[in-house]
């Protein structure tokens, strides 16, 4: 029998992490808790049942070359998690007090990285098309809802915290998307045409692309504190701009700053997207009577269009990520939830901003692959 | 009929093409013949305005290229290239199709269009049509290229070394395919080339580019008879000159009556072939036969007087 490598490493880590503390039971949402190993989660007929599915999986990664196995052993793995955690936090709570807190632990986080990491490797060797990819996140994303909606994991510490904040919650989400999605649409809207016209004139891109490859390397924090006293300045000094909601801190220097670290990929990316087209390709496009705008159209933007994406996914992932600081500017978002919890030291408040932001730029990420790939519809080259 | 009218442009202080004139007339091959940097592909590229004239015209059918928006102009002039310059994205049938669908026909005419000329250059539709460039060898793609070119059926179709990145055995089979085309639509073609010998296989009126000027401008047997100066000359080769010249003489024209033995040749095969199967088995006149019917014979002597008569 052949071993896969990353099966046996995974499981040795498996191995490792079982022994970590699988969940912590806590007086109130601030202290510290106690270390609850996994064993001793729930009364011992229900562990071995859900310890037995986590070693099955760990197992089942092993072997090397069936694919369909190795698929299959990750979703074990994970369903035995899910269920010593859906089991232990009851169990745990029960006459701990009222204020008492029960999380998962580093053990729990570890296995769930490998079981990932697993699948993530069985999916990989399975190579899936794009439509395939859409419908496994789509199933993923379903999945993960609906353990979620059924309430199953609400005595969970971090769910306690999100129940507590419920609208907050959905305003921050929605404002963290604003922040996310629309800076990217603000540096579509500026940086496309910038790179349309870099790459008609090369004196312009000279000039354009070591500007903002400038701005890309300012630090995050730097950047938001260079836009507290420019933005207070606007608006105080433009009339109307405070009526628009300008202002030192908030929403709008947040959103500057995210424009300004989107332009480097939107305007990098279109530049060298445009480029992509072969030179006697364009020569024939001017020759057969295709006007400027026909060429970029139907020419250099569809084979430059993958291109231009994949600057689009930079963007949209860092951005995600970069707009969680802006809870430090009153900005709004995930990351309101994070200061926050940093202050109270509540580390549940703290995964309450941050576990959304993972998910969403994880989801972005793959939906902007899976975009890259179905505009790549040339064939590949015949040898 | 096209005019070029005392044609000049300048890059930066260099002449590429210095106070060219010359009339084509319709339904010709004029191939023009250079070497790198005679101005022979600015100068074709001077007639579909892709380069703008410093000063001087270009007339074609008496309108100047001038009075007409230059997107517009290429419109009804074919255009090919050498490396083919298809559109990778695009499937043969639209590559094939992109004047058309610029000029505005209709999805069948334009479909109905790209499968007649698939099968003008022994392509099957149903095989071809939905195919990507890449997907192709060199000398389809040409073939695309060139179908591409006459999409639209232009009167006029400039071509700038279209056979250029082929391999010879398909190279010569690509220019024949070229004569028969022509010679069954008609149309006007203006060829660029660095290879002499494909401007007098081609050409009906080959015209000679030096240093940006026109120097000769003549049937092939004017040029290689009476070439105008020693680049001419050169170009045509000296010691291939009479191998060249009987490759312009088709057999039927020195027939005569009278028995020859060995293998016979067709009427319209020339000279240079006869000569060569002569000298290949040792004959000394080689039989013609049309049709597998003997028709008559060519003699060693009647290919020598022919290559002989300009010395």
């Amino acid at each position: 029998m052949r071993f896969s490598a990353p099966g046996v490493l995974f499981a040795i880590l498996g191995g490792a992490a079982l022994l970590a503390p699988f969940m912590t039971l806590a007086a109130n949402r601030i202290v510290a808790g106690d270390a609850v190993p996994i064993w001793s989660v729930v009364p011992p007929g229900q562990t071995a049942l859900g310890l037995a599915a986590v070693l099955l999986g760990l197992a089942l990664g092993v072997p090397a070359g069936r694919a369909g196995l190795r698929m299959v052993g990750p979703l074990i793995g994970l369903a035995g998690l899910l269920w010593l955690v859906i089991q232990g936090a009851p169990a745990l709570l029960d006459g701990a007090g009222d204020y008492a807190r029960v999380s998962p632990a580093a053990g729990f986080w570890c296995l769930l990285v490998i079981f990932a990491l697993l699948m993530a490797d069985a999916i990989t060797a399975l190579k899936p098309g794009p439509y395939q990819r859409a419908l496994l996140l789509a199933a993923a994303v379903a999945a993960l809802a609906a353990v979620l909606g059924s309430g199953v994991l609400s005595p969970l510490s971090v769910l306690q915290e999100f129940s507590a904040r419920r609208d907050a919650f959905a305003s921050e989400a929605t404002r963290h998307l604003w922040l996310a999605f629309g800076s990217l649409g603000m540096a579509g809207i500026i940086g496309f045409p910038l790179g349309v016209l870099g790459h008609r004139k090369p004196a312009l891109r000279g000039a354009i692309l070591p500007v903002l490859s400038f701005l890309q390397t300012i630090p995050s924090l730097a950047m938001f504190g260079l836009m507290i006293p420019l933005l207070s300045w606007v608006g105080a000094t433009v009339p109307g701009a405070r009526s628009l909601g300008i202002a030192g801190i908030g929403f709008a220097p947040v959103f500057v700053a995210l424009v300004l670290y989107s332009l480097l990929p939107v305007v990098g990316n279109t530049v060298a997207g445009l480029a992509a087209t072969p030179a006697q390709a364009l020569d024939a496009a001017r020759g057969i009577g295709m006007t400027a705008g026909q060429r970029l159209w139907r020419v250099e933007l569809p084979i430059g269009l993958p291109v231009i994406l994949t600057g689009l996914r930079i963007v949209l992932v860092q951005n995600i990520g970069l707009a969680v600081i802006a809870g430090l500017i009153g900005g709004g978002g995930f990351g309101t939830f994070v200061f926050q919890g940093l202050n109270q030291t509540a580390t549940d408040l703290i995964l309450l901003g941050a576990l959304p932001t993972v998910a969403l730029a994880l989801t972005a990420a793959i939906v902007m692959d899976i975009l890259v790939d179905l505009t790549r519809r040339l064939p590949k080259e015949t040898p | 009929m096209i005019e070029i009218d005392n044609i000049t442009k300048i890059y930066d202080s260099a002449r590429a093409v210095d106070g060219v004139s010359m009339t084509i007339d319709t339904g010709t091959i004029t191939v023009i013949v250079g070497t790198s940097g005679s101005g022979k592909t600015t100068l074709l590229r001077l007639i579909n305005r892709l380069e703008e004239p410093t000063s001087g015209e270009v007339r074609i059918n008496g309108q100047s290229t001038l009075d007409v928006k230059p997107h517009i102009l290429r419109r009804r002039i074919g255009y090919a290239i050498q490396g083919h310059g298809l559109f990778p994205h695009h499937t043969v049938a639209r590559n094939i199709g992109a004047v058309p669908q610029l000029l505005g026909w209709s999805r069948d005419k334009i479909d109905a269009r790209v499968d007649e000329l698939l099968d003008l250059f022994s392509m099957a539709p149903q095989d071809f049509r939905n195919r990507y460039p890449s997907e192709l060898s060199g000398g389809q793609q040409q073939r695309v290229g060139v179908a591409r070119a006459l999409a639209s059926r232009p009167d006029l179709i400039l071509m700038d070394e279209p056979f250029g990145a082929l391999d010879p055995i398909i190279r010569t089979r690509a220019q024949e395919d070229l004569r028969r085309i022509q010679q069954a639509l008609g149309s006007t073609i203006i060829l660029v080339t660095h290879d002499m010998e494909e401007a007098i296989r081609l050409g009906d009126r080959v015209a000679v580019m030096d240093g940006g000027k026109l120097v000769q401008y003549a049937t092939p047997a004017d040029i290689i008879t009476h070439p105008a100066t020693d680049f001419v000359a050169d170009m045509v080769g000296d010691v291939e000159r009479p191998l060249r010249l009987l490759s312009l003489t088709p057999l039927a024209d020195v027939i005569e009556d009278g028995h020859a033995s060995g293998t016979p040749l067709p009427p319209d095969a020339n000279l240079r072939d006869a000569l060569s199967a002569c000298l290949w088995t040792g004959r000394s006149a080689v039989p013609i036969s049309d049709h597998g019917k003997v028709i008559g014979r060519v003699t060693l002597d009647a290919i020598r007087a022919r290559a002989e008569v300009h010395a």
